[in-house]
């Protein structure tokens, strides 16, 4: 988008979006900073995306290639849907940085770098074997280079700190220059920073200054050239309340709200594990909306114990990344066995095995919907962004305790850290699914495995009279529940389950194209956050005028009953995503359809160039 | 166990119509009926109760009681039985296990709801053997035990389940013989137990691992070989004409003669159940020089995890007013009009 907009003309008036990176070790708060910047950002009224991109190591070694942190944001005047391809402003705190993230800047674009931390030590540990800064090797970008830590020093001297302390506020000395390159007010940040340090004010003071000195240092034309002050205009946006969220926070808003649609206390079983933690984290500040969490000794008992709060009347709730998720795979029988209601959700990261623990990828979908023993069908839904999010908790809920059974919501890294403007919902326009427990058997006598017309089971709490019973992970007989290994009675309680799961697309509604229309020359077909990038290079290729639509698909099992012949009224259909294609197999399974894959397992987003491209060649 | 009101029942009220499926003579039958007829004594509701097992032979026993029952997976009965307990601390929770289901797949669960403290149950059934699975050797096997797996006898030590449970913290530890008239008495002293109540009791296997406990579960010799233990009273045994005793060089236990009844010159100890120290060289004893200790070892009661849990969340609660709408609005917002931001 930002490239779009650069095309259009170099007067900064026309530029409508900007895409910013910053870049440093992982001490040196890239994070705080991004996440200081969006939030200006989001105040001024532009539409963003961000995204977060930190090692695995919480502290690598200094100046480090692998130890380097960045956070790169998209933010202008129009609807912004993704992170950005190409930044167009490098901010690199040492040579470790530039080297790790120059090659991804846009021909032409601005590199700011601290030269101060260009000395010999830095630049061997980068494997440079001369300065960049002064070889010429950065020649097809601008470069503005300044001793941005002796600034800072100097800058925070009468605050007494020792030299440590005082270059800790280098990050904020440098998001007083990117305030003022693009125009934005200072006073939220120095709110935030009083409150932050307001134990340590002599700290808050000093940062501060940092920050005015970094904002002075633009104002004050000590800088010629490239940076000049770009305040973009507001995005135009639905009318309403916004703020910023991230996808973990919006996931954890959306199980509380869904708990409360359903009337029911929340149980959180969880075990910390990136980049799933942060759910786990939003929920045990919330005990006062009747969440109980709990933090287990294993992914085993985190699920089991959320089954045991679901056996014992509450919404049971668990979450996990890939590795956690395989090792709840037994006790997700259990729950599908004993038709209990549970979510279960995961934060997808880079795999197999422990992987790529802090980097984004879409490839547990086959753990999703076949990952256990037996056939054991369990709905799952995925989020497409950080305010879908929220949306989707809220319909995992109503799944969950409407069917009695559990459900998987598939988020993604990328969701659970990246930050975008969310109208606030109003709470008023939900409608509430409140959960009846059984408390008097049927008519004809009490029946743990009767079904309602869902095919759902009753819920008993135990406590209540007369309805003891007991559950299991043996088969179920039909309608009693009493141990049964008949024959023909697994062969109908495994139909059941089926059937109980595939009518949950009776409840969902059809498919509907996001972008373009139904029919035609190609569809891309997408799940989760490849969500921005596809739709951003259908759009430009639709302005293209080519005939290509977006669908998104939420429900991943059962699929809405319309997408086997929405998908066939395409000539092609391509399925972009972050594995080696499996969406792609589920549908040609499913439908019959070509699909053909479209993949990327990089540990990065999708870039909205690479979709373009294949949605030329396909169309060629 | 909870406070809750006594309910009038019979044995017959605890007995669902499922049939017992053990094999004949299986030391679980005792078990299972004297757990019913401990049941009216504690004056338990059968809604009130919920029966949590694993897997394994004694993890059917859920099916057998006419209570709530949840037969779950392999060594995971304490977490889901935490959760129960966390959703509903009102109801009365029974964890049934079994020497592999709590020792080796399980043995996470099981040192972590002694340590938390959980308010329960926990009646680990130790036969030494896997049964289910038809008779594979399990960690409480003693080294050269032969079994399918072991066909040259197991070279590896067995756990002690008492050492185990007092190790991760337990607060009340006991221990019982499935045939042994005693048991409902440990199962009331368990259940009187505000916390964790650990029982090992042991099961004979008649298939696999048969009479592997007689040289101190036979009746006939039961009095030189079990020490009853009795809070307060001097640890005899052998008709009063042994003892336990504290060996002061060693620090260690040891077994006296008591002449004429007089304990006391002998140096027999008493039986203190919150006695820590004493309650950790009582699960060591070495049975064969020793008598093995039966009854309560260890019983000294600290705050329950579900009752701190439930007190915390209504300490947090207390003082906030829940608004789903205000909370989905937190942070820093800001408002769009029909003319774009205003700021």
């Amino acid at each position: 988008m930002a490239s779009a907009a650069k095309e259009a003309g170099n007067e900064q008036e026309a530029v409508e979006s900007v895409v910013v990176r910053f870049a440093g070790d992982s001490g040196d708060g890239m994070q705080l900073t991004g996440g200081q910047f969006t939030l200006s950002t989001a105040l001024a009224g532009n539409d963003l995306a961000t995204f977060p991109d930190f090692p695995a190591e919480i502290r690598a070694p200094q100046g480090t290639l692998f130890g380097v942190s960045a956070f790169q944001i998209n933010f202008g005047s129009r609807a912004i849907h993704t992170a950005g391809d190409q930044p167009d402003v490098l901010v690199a705190m040492n040579p470790a940085a530039l080297k790790v993230n120059v090659d991804s800047l846009k021909p032409g674009g601005l590199i700011i770098a601290d030269s101060g931390e260009f000395g010999k030590r830095n630049l061997d540990k980068a494997k440079y074997e001369t300065n960049p800064l002064e070889d010429g090797s950065l020649a097809k970008w601008q470069l503005l280079a300044f001793d941005i830590s002796a600034l800072t020093l100097e800058a925070v001297k009468p605050f007494g700190l020792g030299n440590k302390e005082a270059l800790r506020s280098k990050n904020m000395w440098t998001l007083g220059l990117a305030l003022w390159m693009f125009d934005r007010d200072r006073q939220p940040i120095v709110d935030w920073l009083n409150s932050k340090f307001a134990k340590k004010p002599e700290i808050a003071e000093a940062n501060i200054a940092a920050l005015n000195a970094g904002h002075a240092y633009g104002e004050t034309a000590e800088l010629s050239g490239p940076v000049k002050q770009a305040a973009l205009p507001a995005a135009p946006a639905d009318p309403g309340l916004y703020r910023t969220v991230n996808g973990a926070e919006a996931l954890s808003l959306g199980l509380v709200a869904g708990a409360q649609m359903a009337d029911l206390p929340m149980f959180f079983g969880g075990y910390p594990i990136t980049p799933a933690s942060a759910i786990l984290h939003h929920l045990s500040r919330l005990k006062e909306y009747g969440v109980t969490t709990f933090q287990a000794e294993d992914e085993i008992a985190a699920i089991a114990s959320a089954i045991g709060a679901s056996y014992a009347g509450t919404l049971g709730v668990t979450s996990s990344s890939g590795p956690g998720i395989a090792l709840k795979g037994e006790a997700m029988g259990l729950a599908i066995m004993t038709e209990l209601p549970l979510v279960i959700v995961n934060s997808q990261r880079g795999g197999p095995s422990t992987g790529l623990p802090t980097k984004t990828e879409q490839s547990d979908l086959y753990q999703a919907v076949y990952g256990r023993n037996g056939d054991a069908p369990m709905p799952v839904i995925s989020a497409r962004s950080p305010s879908d999010a929220f949306e989707c908790a809220i319909e995992a809920v109503r799944i969950a305790t409407q069917y009695m059974t559990p459900v998987m919501l598939l988020t993604d890294g990328y969701i659970a850290n990246a930050a975008e403007p969310w109208l606030v919902p109003d709470m008023g326009d939900y409608t509430e699914f409140p959960v009846e427990h059984m408390t008097q058997a049927q008519e004809d006598g009490f029946k743990p495995y009767g079904r309602d017309e869902k095919l759902a089971r009753p819920w008993v709490k135990p406590g209540t009279p007369e309805l003891m019973h007991r559950i299991g992970g043996i088969e179920k007989g039909v309608d009693t529940g009493h141990i049964d290994y008949g024959s023909e009675n697994h062969q109908e309680m495994t139909n059941i389950r089926r059937d109980k799961v595939l009518g949950v697309a009776d409840s969902i509604g059809d498919q509907e194209v996001e972008l373009g229309v139904a029919g035609g020359k190609l569809a891309l077909i997408g799940w989760g956050s490849t969500y921005g990038p596809i739709h951003q290079a259908v759009n430009r290729c639709r302005e293209k005028d080519m005939d290509v639509s977006h669908i998104h698909l939420r429900y991943i099992w059962p699929m809405p009953k319309n997408l086997g012949d929405l998908l066939k009224s395409y000539d092609h259909v391509i399925v972009p995503e972050m594995n080696t294609g499996q969406l792609k197999t589920v549908l040609r399974d499913q439908y019959l359809v070509d699909a053909k894959p479209l993949n990327k397992v990089s540990g990065q987003p999708f870039t909205i160039a690479e979709i373009e491209t294949a949605i030329a060649e396909a169309l060629s | 166990m909870n406070e809750i009101t006594k309910i009038e029942t019979t044995l017959k009220d605890w007995e669902t119509d499922q049939e017992v499926r053990w094999c004949p003579g299986c030391g679980d039958y005792a078990i299972l009926k004297a757990v019913q007829r401990t049941m009216p004594m504690i004056g338990g509701s059968p809604a009130n109760t919920v029966f949590v097992s694993g897997i394994g032979c004694s993890s059917r026993f859920p099916y057998y009681m006419e209570t709530y029952g949840f037969h779950t997976i392999h060594g995971r009965a304490p977490a889901v039985a935490t959760g129960v307990k966390l959703a509903n601390p009102e109801l009365d929770v029974w964890i049934i296990t079994g020497d592999g289901d709590a020792l080796s797949i399980g043995g996470n669960h099981t040192m972590h709801v002694l340590r938390r403290n959980l308010n329960c149950q926990i009646m680990l059934f130790n036969n030494e053997i896997y049964g289910l699975t038809k008779g594979q050797y399990s960690p409480t096997s003693r080294e050269g035990t032969n079994s399918p797996s072991t066909p040259y006898g197991s070279v590896d030590h067995p756990a002690s389940p008492c050492a185990f449970a007092l190790g991760s913290g337990a607060r009340f530890v006991a221990r019982g013989i499935d045939i042994n008239k005693n048991l409902p008495d440990v199962l009331m002293a368990a259940h009187a137990h505000q916390g964790a109540a650990f029982i090992e009791i042991f099961q004979n296997c008649i298939v696999y691992n048969k009479d592997v406990f007689e040289d101190f579960a036979a009746k006939k010799t039961a009095a030189a070989t079990q020490l009853w233990l009795a809070n307060g009273e001097p640890m005899l045994f052998e008709k009063g004409e042994k003892g336990i005793a504290l060996d002061q060089d060693t620090m260690a236990l040891k077994v006296v003669d008591v002449v004429d009844g007089d304990w006391e010159a002998a140096g027999v100890l008493r039986h203190e159940v919150t006695n820590r120290s004493l309650a950790h060289m009582l699960v060591e004893l070495q049975f064969g020089e020793f008598p093995m200790p039966l009854g309560v070892i260890y019983d000294d009661p600290k705050p329950t995890f579900e009752s701190a849990v439930v007190a915390q969340n209504e300490a947090i609660a207390a003082n906030k007013k829940p608004d789903l709408q205000a909370l989905v609005s937190k942070g820093q917002t800001w408002t769009v009009t029909e003319d774009g931001p205003d700021l």
